[in-house]
Parts: structure tokens; sequence; C-alpha cells
């Protein structure tokens, strides 16, 4: 498969070094002796919305741990908010993570808490603002998600949609530089849907934050960004605004964003000869 | 013969990277349980949790092993004569053993299991990773103060099964069987040394909740993240719990209770 795919160079409007809120350089990555990433050199420009596309498995989820600094790159470097995550110890760690937010796919809500107490839980974690102020912001970011009736509720009691938009709620409770989204529409029904993707766009420009998003969906998704990168066996084959990679003309990601089902990510998994496999072969 | 033999030093050296995995993480709970007793109210909590909520399956449990020891004391002593000494029999038993043995046991059972499946969903559904994200240590918000809830549970247990024990030994022995009340008590008053029985006791109900819960939360927390990883973690905390207070047990007795005791 993957020899099916042809790397493009990086588009004439790449994302300015200068401004970069994060840099990964030559990015490899293994789980083990499993080998995950390739060589993967990412900007991602500060103040913008940039989506990491693929197909399940291509490594996209694994570069978005490698920038939330939750796995350490195993050859190459990767700088965040002006850090190299391989140089932090523990406490500079943690330090760097409070100034990110990350959505996870299904929004990894703390089941035993209250939608309130999911949301305040960092602020109590990490500030030692009064209940009374902790109150206010809580309500402030469940209001800017459309769910400050929800405050109340067990996140058993909530919808997919609405997990998602608490879990968005609970990203932003400390106003974040980057923000990072896991999959974000994976599991939503269209209404749903539309309200995370307007809700991520709309929270990066009034918190002036970054956002990276990781997904496959692509029809919500390139209306949505400022950049794409598309990767395929732990490498980024193509690049640019979404206008660019539309009439980027690789093959790939014609195919994904057509949907298309056989191109160069073929419709059968590689086997030995269908009429072999059935007993035939002697009798052709 | 070869595959079986690397097969062997697979598992092998599997379990001794298990055991020393273990260890550290044992160690880093220790140096990280601050938080639980800075806050002490998560702690609180779970004792609530893995006490408060065992304690209708103990006391339960305590009334009626206390009722069995009555029955069969009574038939034992009965027969040289010394029918009066069934509160010291009673009461010896259940403090030196079957009250920490006992109520570990149902403690594994019940909050063991509870506190597995609890952390390894949280691990399942990234709640633990998410907490990672926020800057939070999980095993000092979430595992710590489990560990020392856990651990503060237990011998009030084990305290509260033996005490129900008693009581039912008293129920089958005096009340409905007829042994003289005032030779019941006194001679349990008289047997039973606070240091030699008490003490030693609560010294192994401790153990076993240090062994029960530290092997509850480390299941969960190194479960796959999986339901049939919660669901494995879940048993082998059971059965490891089991084994380990039973093997505990018999260390600490040999220990306490030779020479002459």
């Amino acid at each position: 498969m993957s020899s099916k795919i042809s790397a493009l160079p990086p588009s004439t409007s790449s994302p300015v070094a200068a401004t970069a809120i994060a840099q990964i350089e030559d990015l490899t990555f293994a789980y083990g002796r499993q080998p995950v990433l390739h060589g993967i050199n990412v900007e991602i420009p500060r103040g913008k919305v940039v989506a990491v596309m693929g197909q399940s498995g291509c490594g996209k989820t694994t570069l978005l741990r490698v920038i939330a600094a939750a796995l350490m790159p195993t050859r190459g470097r990767a700088r965040v908010l002006g850090q190299l995550t391989s140089d932090l110890d523990r406490d500079a760690l943690y330090a760097l993570r409070r100034r990110m937010g990350m959505l996870y796919q299904f929004g990894a809500l703390f089941t035993d808490m209250s939608v309130f107490d999911n949301v305040a839980f960092q602020m109590r974690e990490h500030t030692d603002l009064p209940e009374d102020a902790i109150r206010d912001l809580v309500l402030l970011k469940l209001e800017a998600v459309g769910l400050r009736g929800a405050a109340p509720l067990l996140p058993t009691a909530l919808s997919g949609g609405m997990a998602r938009r608490v879990a968005l709620a609970r990203a932003i409770a400390l106003d974040p530089e980057l923000i990072l989204y896991d999959e974000p529409f994976t599991g939503l029904d269209p209404i749903a849907l539309g309200v995370i993707a307007r809700l991520v766009r709309q929270l990066n420009d009034t918190l002036g934050a970054t956002s990276i998003i990781v997904t496959h969906d692509v029809a919500e998704t390139l209306p949505l960004v400022d950049y794409v990168y598309f990767m395929a066996d732990g490498r980024v084959v193509a690049q640019g605004t979404p206008d660019e990679v539309r009439r980027s003309g690789v093959p790939f990601v014609e195919q994904f964003v057509s949907g298309a089902t056989d191109g160069p990510v073929p419709f059968h998994y590689p086997a030995a000869g269908y009429p072999a496999d059935l007993g035939l072969a002697g009798a052709a | 013969m070869r595959a079986a033999l690397t097969h062997l030093g697979a598992v092998v050296t599997a379990g001794i990277w298990r055991l020393g995995y273990g260890a550290r993480f044992f160690g880093y709970l220790l140096m990280h349980s601050g938080t639980a007793f800075r806050r002490f109210r998560l702690t609180v909590r779970e004792i609530y949790f893995a006490g408060v909520l065992s304690l209708i399956i103990i006391l339960v449990s305590g009334l009626f092993v206390g009722m069995v020891l009555g029955l069969q004391g009574y038939d034992t002593l009965q027969r040289y004569g010394s029918s009066e000494a069934l509160g010291v029999l009673v009461a010896l038993s259940l403090v030196r053993e079957l009250g920490p043995v006992v109520a570990g046991l149902l403690f594994a059972s019940r909050a063991g299991s509870a506190i597995t499946a609890e952390i390894g969903l949280m691990k399942a559904t990234e709640q633990l990773s998410a907490m990672e994200m926020m800057a939070v240590d999980p095993i000092a918000r979430v595992v710590a103060p489990r560990f020392w809830g856990g651990v503060l549970s237990m011998p009030l247990l084990a305290a509260l099964f033996s005490a129900m024990g008693i009581f039912g030994g008293y129920l089958v022995g005096v009340v409905l069987i007829g042994v003289d009340e005032g030779a019941f008590w006194s001679q349990m008053q008289a047997a039973v040394d606070v240091r030699n029985d008490i003490l030693n006791g609560v010294i192994k109900s401790v153990v076993f909740g240090v062994a029960v819960t530290l092997i509850a939360v480390f299941e969960g927390y190194d479960a796959a993240p999986t339901a049939e990883g919660v669901s494995r973690a879940t048993t082998r905390t059971v059965v490891m719990s089991s084994l380990a207070i039973l093997a505990l047990d018999f260390v600490l007795t040999a220990l306490m209770f030779t020479g002459g005791n």
C-alpha cells in the first residue's frame, strides 16, 4: 500500500516557522520495535486551526500524543510552546500541559463527577480561586458550549454530542494556548457534529488559541481549518491549505477526499490468488 | 522441548518483570501519597466506598461465623465439661485468626474487586490519560486515596467482624444453649491478652489491608484498557489477594504465636 502513495513536497504557503507554536522535526516514533512514524516534519502556526488527516492506523493520533508530550520521539525533535519535550522533567512537563487542553475521542469525562465538577476539576487542582469565582468561571465555560443548564447532570445522563461539548468546556477551562482534538467528530449525529465543528473554530478565535485536530472526517474538517497535513503509513504525504490539498492531484488525497473505495489504498487486503484460495487453481 | 523451555523462560521473566514493576509502582505510590493526607476528604470518600459500603457483608458474615463457632465450640467443649470456656474459644478464634483472615477475604471480594474495576475502567475510557494531560498525577489523585482508604478501612472492618462474631457466639452459646453468661464473659476477659491477641490481630489486618489494596490498585492501573482486560484484572485481584492473605497469615502466625503464646 505504501508504495502506491506518493509524497507531495511542502506547500508554497506552508506555515511560518517563526510563529510556530509546535515544530516537529524529522520525527521517528516506534512502539517497541513497531515503527509508527517515519521522518515527520510538521509546523503548527500560532493562532491557526490545523488538521492532521489520514486513515485509521496511519499514525495521526500517535503524532498528536507526541505533540502533547504523552509520547517521546524515538528520533528527531518535538518543540511545543517553545520547549523541547524530550528535555522536560515531570514538573516541567506538567507546567507545559497546563498551557494545553485536550479533547479525547469520546470525551473521557470523569464519570463519578457532575458536569460542573468536571469543568471545575482543573481550576480546583491548579488554582487557589475561591469557590464563588470557580462557579462563575465554570458557568461561563458551559455557557460557551451551550450547556450551562446541564451543570448538575452526571456524564451518564448526557448524549454523545453533549458529552463532547462538556469535554470541550473542560479542555478550555484554563484558557489554554494550544488545544488538541483527537477525533472530535467520531460517532456524532449531523447536528452535534456541526455544533462541535462551529465551536472548535469559534473557541479558537475567541481564546486566541491554536488548535490541532486529528480526524478522518473530510466534509466537516476542510471548511473549518486553515491548514491540513495528510498522513499515510506514518508519513506526511501532502500538506497545504484546504483548497491546495483539494487541487493537489496526489492520488491518495483524491481518494481520501472523494471517499473512493479503490485506489492507492486498495479495497482488498493483500492475499493469495482468489482461485487458489477456493481450490480452483488446478481446474483453471 | 526447546519451545517449552523458551515458553517457561518467558513466563518466569515476565513474572519477575511484573514483580519489579509492582515494587516500583508501590514506591511511587508511597512517594506521591501526600495528596491523600493533605486533602483527606478524598481518602474519606474512599473509606466510605471501601469500608462503609462493605459493612453489611462484614457484619452479617461475622455474625454467622460467630454463631457457627458457638455451635461447634460448644459441641466439643461440653464433652470435656468445659463449656464455660466457650467465650474464650470464640474470642481467640476470631481475634487471632478468623477476624482478620475472613474479613480480609471478604474485603478483597467486595472492595478490592470494585477498586480494580473502577481504576481499570477509568483507564479504558481514557479518564486517567485525560487527568495526566491536565497536569494532574493520577497516582496521587486517584490511586493514593483509594490505597489509603482501603488500608485504613481494613482493620476497622476486621474489628467489627470479630465483635459481631463474638456477639454471634454469645447468642448461640448463652441465649440459645444456656451457657453461663458470667463464665462466658469473665473467662474471655481473663484469657484474651491485649498485646498477644488483640494487637497481633490488628497487625494482621493492617498487613492484609496493605496487601489487598495494593494488589487492587496495581491490577486496575496495569489493566489492559479493554473490557476483557478489566475483567481479567478484577479476577486477578480476587485470586491474588486471597492467596496473599492466606500466605501472609501463615507467615505472621508463625512469627507471632510460636514460642509458647
